[in-house]
């Protein structure tokens, strides 16, 4: 166990190093930001100067070491426009992301999980069908047009919600949030349900088919035959066994739900991470495209880690096929 | 409904016993089993319309959108059916600039599933090689190239896309090598396991024996085998990197405005939305909807079909 443990950190360390190369070369190939950010006018030694000033003039490896020296000790260099360290910068919108996403992964564990159930346990019945039909085409839509409509339907057309910005926030820890007042909630609903949409299809098809495998198990027969009723059959031996996949989908997708983000973010105009990206990417504000891609790529080499290492405590055959040089 | 479909066959083939077998060509048969789900058959007349609307679009377009000297500024902004100064009358009205949306959406066609399906060619291309070559050598060849496709599966496709757009910059070929490097990994994940399949079969043995070269053996014997699971990977791909595209486009990193796929069409309507212009985004919205939707209507029914599991 701890073997398997380490060589996996091991291997998480080595990704976020490549990665870390790989969006260093990527983001410092892009245009040059002195020309973006100083004055058209200024003439030669004042360009001189920025570019100095902002280390650009090294040798690329030495700008590489360097950036590795600093980030590693949290610091991706100051914000070209907005003058403050770029992890902070990070760090102060992150929350916005975290409690959409968050936000978002509730409405589909909420909705799908039942729908889905319901689909397996009626798969020929009208209901069934319809939630399949239902699922079918919440993989089809893209994200974005899905926001766009909402934001027709409910912001222009009936005007119930707003769509954009957090609404009012309350301060939880120092942390703003926007679900504790009813404004903030009203702007929160739309950009979460839309971030929703693609993981309640994919909830809804896992728990629909781990529904119908179940279902043929001898234990839920067993049960019956014990007598024991519908609901108990179904929210107890059921849901208790189809819940392991779904718990670890669940904790995979997470990530890629704060990747999504991006998308509705920019079509919600909500203050977080993503939004930020987008920004920084439009005027080269390299610092906090290298921040935000290696905060969130940490984030996600975070929870693969973990949904590996909890997996092979569940299942040992995952450890010990990795030790047998099989993989899984 | 894989399980629904199979009873029907089997029940139908049940009751036809004692009538006399009849011969079918491999691509009759496919055919007829394509064609037992309506929603299928349904898909697959959008689809064809649509590649005809992209392949035809300077033919049957009202207007060329973007020969400027066929735009009327004074006709921007017109509501869907309502006519202009020079007495057209624009169907899905017109944008900012006075362009016809019908015709500007037939174009955008074009360009969307141009991306999309020369970037599912060549990242197919790429796919192939790499699984059959981590197929057939195993050892640390495959190690590498698994471990590669691994880590960049466990990243989600837009990520990966926005950054090397990010590195990139803007244009046709650059999205394309956008979203080749996101889908290859896919394939060759795909081909690597049926050619492990079918690398223990006799007819490789055989072609051993026979002291065929591995390029032959590879490319001419298993390759063809490796194909029916990787075509539906291939149809719902097309359907993922015309999505993909889009939303790039939408967010800005995708095409430029010189060659509007349907994702810009759409960002472009974005701003007068909030003052009901609904119908400079709505449609472009719909025109994509329609085509990925057809696409996946497709692909689901070709995996029932080529899934060998379900074969009598």
């Amino acid at each position: 166990m701890l073997s398997y443990t380490l060589r996996r950190l091991f291997q998480s360390g080595f990704v976020l190093l490549m990665m870390s190369f790989l969006v260093f070369v990527g983001v410092y190939a892009i245009g040059n930001p002195v020309e973006l950010l100083i004055n058209p006018q200024a003439d030669d030694a004042e360009r001189l100067r920025a570019t100095i000033a902002m280390g650009l003039d090294k040798p690329f490896y030495a700008q590489y070491l360097a950036f590795l020296g600093t980030a590693s000790t949290g610091d991706f260099g100051r914000s070209f426009v907005f003058n403050v360290p770029a992890l902070s910068l990070i760090l102060q919108k992150l929350p916005a992301t975290i409690e959409l996403a968050l936000f978002a992964t509730m409405i589909a564990v909420v909705v799908g999980i039942p729908l889905g159930l319901i689909a397996g346990l009626k798969p020929d019945s009208f209901v069934g069908r319809a939630i399949m039909a239902l699922s079918i085409i919440g993989f089809s839509l893209p994200t974005f047009w899905v926001g766009l409509v909402l934001i027709m339907f409910f912001s222009v057309h009936l005007g119930w919600l707003p769509s954009n910005g957090r609404g009012d926030t309350v301060d939880v820890l120092g942390i703003p949030v926007s679900f504790l007042t009813w404004d903030g909630l009203t702007h929160l609903f739309m950009p979460a349900f839309n971030l929703a949409l693609f993981k309640l299809s994919l909830l809804i098809r896992l728990t629909r088919s781990g529904t119908r495998e179940a279902l043929l198990q001898d234990y839920v027969k067993f049960a019956r035959a014990k007598g024991l009723s519908n609901t108990r059959v179904i929210g107890v031996h059921v849901l208790k066994n189809i819940m392991i996949p779904i718990v670890t989908v669940i904790g995979l997708e997470f990530g890629s739900v704060i990747a999504f983000a991006i998308v509705t973010e920019t079509i919600f105009a909500w203050p977080g991470t993503g939004k930020l990206l987008i920004d920084s990417i439009n005027q080269l504000d390299r610092p906090v495209i290298v921040a935000y891609l290696l905060v969130i790529v940490s984030l996600f080499i975070f929870i693969n880690f973990l949904v590996d290492v909890v997996y092979s405590v569940l299942d040992p055959r995952v450890r010990l096929g990795a030790q047998s040089g099989g993989g899984h | 409904m894989n399980a629904a479909a199979w009873l029907k066959r089997a029940t139908k083939s049940a009751l036809s016993f004692g009538e006399a077998p009849r011969i079918e060509s491999p691509l009759q048969r496919f055919w007829s089993d394509f064609s037992e789900s309506r929603l299928a058959l349904i898909g697959l007349m959008l689809l064809t319309m649509i590649i005809l609307i992209a392949i035809f679009a300077p033919l049957i377009s009202p207007q060329n959108p973007y020969d400027l000297s066929q735009l009327d500024i004074m006709d921007s902004k017109l509501a869907p059916g309502e006519k202009s100064g020079a007495g057209h009358t624009h169907l899905l009205g017109t944008d900012d600039q006075g362009r016809d949306m019908l015709s500007a959406i037939f174009y955008g066609l074009r360009i969307s599933l141009g991306v999309g399906i020369a970037s599912t060619v060549f990242a197919l291309a790429i796919g192939l090689f790499f699984g059959m070559i981590a197929a057939y050598f195993s050892g640390w060849v495959d190690t590498l190239i698994m471990r590669v496709v691994d880590i960049q599966l466990s990243f989600p496709a837009i990520l990966i896309a926005l950054i090397l757009l990010a590195v990139l910059g803007q244009g046709a070929d650059k999205i394309i090598v956008a979203l080749i490097t996101v889908q290859w990994a896919y394939y060759a994940r795909t081909v690597r396991a049926s050619a492990l399949v079918e690398k223990q079969k006799e007819y490789i043995e055989a072609a051993k024996v026979l002291a065929l070269s591995k390029t032959r053996i590879l490319f001419c014997h298993m390759l063809p085998n490796c194909l029916p699971p990787l075509i539906v990977v291939a149809t719902v791909q097309v359907a993922h990197a015309i999505a993909l595209e889009s939303t790039l486009s939408f967010l800005g990193l995708g095409l430029p405005i010189t060659e509007p796929s349907l994702g810009l069409l759409i960002s472009n309507g974005f701003t007068y939305l909030m003052s009901g212009k609904y119908w400079i985004s709505f449609y472009p919205g719909l025109a994509l909807l329609l085509t990925i939707m057809s696409i996946n209507l497709v692909a689901d029914q070709l995996r029932d079909v080529l899934n060998p599991r379900l074969k009598k």
